[in-house]
């Protein structure tokens, strides 16, 4: 599985961040990206889901 | 159809300061969404427009094309000399808003607001060490009102002490001003001529070689896109948006938390427990930051306002220019289609994408100082003052219009 943060839909939310720090981090304004090349480590594949279901933008793209 | 005195029909007439509405604003929302008008509308200030879905709210949200943000008040219009007073970049459309913006955010960045976290939590102990041997405390006017405002002012670097001030200003502008135009304006001019000398003073500090390391000395340092200085009214309107817009949004939140928990002891006393057992490992509070994210999505107190720009269509409602359009984020984060049991507090809620802060470009700046705050008020509570409940149900006071949240929160323990 892997995520990607679509950079043009991101507002800073920082929902991912918080929910799924492993996967996530954010920059000096706020805005998120991906970790690791977006590769989502086994066992939290339920974080990724997680942190893709609370984005109010709906940025946030997950490739099984 | 009337502009003033009581509501004739929540489509066509709707009072967002009606005092029924004020105290339970969510029958009416949820009325209109399953009554097939999703969108009212009143002749009130001037024409204004209230979606209740949350498709539609989204959308007007993401839409700048067809919504400005010159004006977020709907009453705003009321001013006597027609001014419109700018607070960007809240009160601005790109491409300002986009360089304002940007000047901010690092401010309030998760990592900037976390260094903020301990001298929030020590606040939060040290007003409940006030009123804990009492057994008994107003939950809003003794406590979630007395954080957000003195955390502001240590971000800004203004006098921590003359926060009570502070307080009265904003409620001024926000809540005892909302339909009383003068007033309004009265403590708006005080907030200005405040940030006015504040401005000043770090001006001056600048000038004499020993800028300081605050928010305003940033400000007074920076360019606009063409690269001219910027003025320190710009700094003095940035400042006024900070003060206002990080005081009584937040304290809302707060108390409209401790109002749900303070009469659903279930819940109130899953979170103590998440809390103890939290603490007693020496880790965060893992089922906390979760409530919190549901209590913002059921009690979100912040609807925006935007002024239609050109005439456009919003779920079968025509919009004209000119008119308002009420950002219902809390009718939005309540709406059936998008969240099961949707009027139902779910502490546990994970699945939650809720708009409490707005979504789109304007989504609250202050979003990650916000939650801090809310996450280390209700933990220190709770820690502290686990068993409790409302003294009197009928005792308490709501403020609404455009941020709705308890003024009044008696509350009692043994």
């Amino acid at each position: 599985m892997r995520v990607h943060v679509i950079e043009e839909k991101c507002q800073g939310h920082n929902r991912c961040c918080s929910l799924a720090p492993e996967l996530f981090d954010v920059d000096d304004y706020g805005n998120a990206h991906e970790l690791n090349d977006g590769v989502v480590p086994a066992g939290l594949e339920a974080k990724a889901e997680l942190a893709a279901a609370n984005c109010p933008e709906h940025a946030i793209v997950i490739e099984a | 159809m009337s502009h003033d005195g009581p509501v004739q029909s929540w489509a066509e007439d709707f009072d967002i300061f009606d005092r029924g509405f004020v105290a339970d604003p969510y029958p009416v929302w949820s009325e209109l969404r399953s009554g097939g008008c999703p969108v009212a509308h009143s002749d009130r200030w001037g024409g204004a427009y209230m979606p209740t879905r949350y498709e539609d709210v989204a959308a007007i949200a993401h839409d700048t094309e067809h919504f400005s943000s010159v004006q977020v008040s709907v009453t705003e219009q009321a001013l006597p000399d027609g001014r419109h007073p700018r607070t960007p970049p809240i009160t601005s459309d790109p491409p300002d808003h986009t360089w304002a913006r940007r000047l901010l955010l690092p401010f309030f960045s998760p990592k900037v607001v976390e260094r903020y976290e301990a001298v929030t939590r020590r606040l939060a102990g040290e007003l409940i060490d006030r009123f804990r041997a009492d057994g008994r405390a107003d939950a809003a006017a003794d406590y979630a009102q007395q954080i957000p405002p003195r955390i502001i002012a240590e971000i800004l670097g203004i006098p921590v002490e003359r926060s009570d001030e502070f307080t009265e200003w904003v409620r001024g502008t926000l809540e005892f001003g909302a339909q009383d135009p003068e007033l309004r304006e009265h403590y708006r001019l005080i907030l200005v001529d405040f940030f006015r000398s504040t401005v000043a003073q770090r001006r001056a500090e600048i000038d004499a070689g020993r800028p300081g390391q605050d928010i305003i000395t940033f400000l007074l340092q920076q360019h606009s896109p063409d690269g001219e200085p910027l003025r320190d009214g710009f700094a003095v309107n940035v400042c006024t948006l900070l003060l206002v817009a990080g005081i009584d949004t937040t304290w809302s939140s707060i108390g409209s938390a401790l109002w749900h928990l303070g009469q659903h002891p279930e819940d109130c006393a899953r979170l103590a427990a998440d809390v103890a057992a939290a603490r007693a490992r020496g880790a965060k509070p893992e089922l906390l930051p979760i409530a919190v994210e549901e209590l913002l999505r059921a009690y979100s107190p912040v609807t925006m306002a935007r002024i239609v720009k050109e005439d456009v269509e919003v779920a079968g409602c025509p919009m004209h220019a000119g008119e308002r359009v009420l950002l219902t984020f809390p009718a939005a984060n309540r709406d059936p289609a998008v969240f099961p049991d949707a009027e139902k507090v779910v502490i546990d809620r994970e699945v939650n994408r809720h708009i409490a802060f707005g979504v789109g470009i304007h989504r609250c700046a202050g979003s990650n100082l916000a939650r801090m705050e809310m996450n280390v008020a209700l933990e220190e509570w709770l820690a502290r003052i686990p068993d409790y409940r409302l003294a009197d149900p009928a005792a308490v006071t709501w403020a609404g219009g455009q941020v709705r949240g308890p003024r009044s929160l008696p509350v009692e323990w043994t």
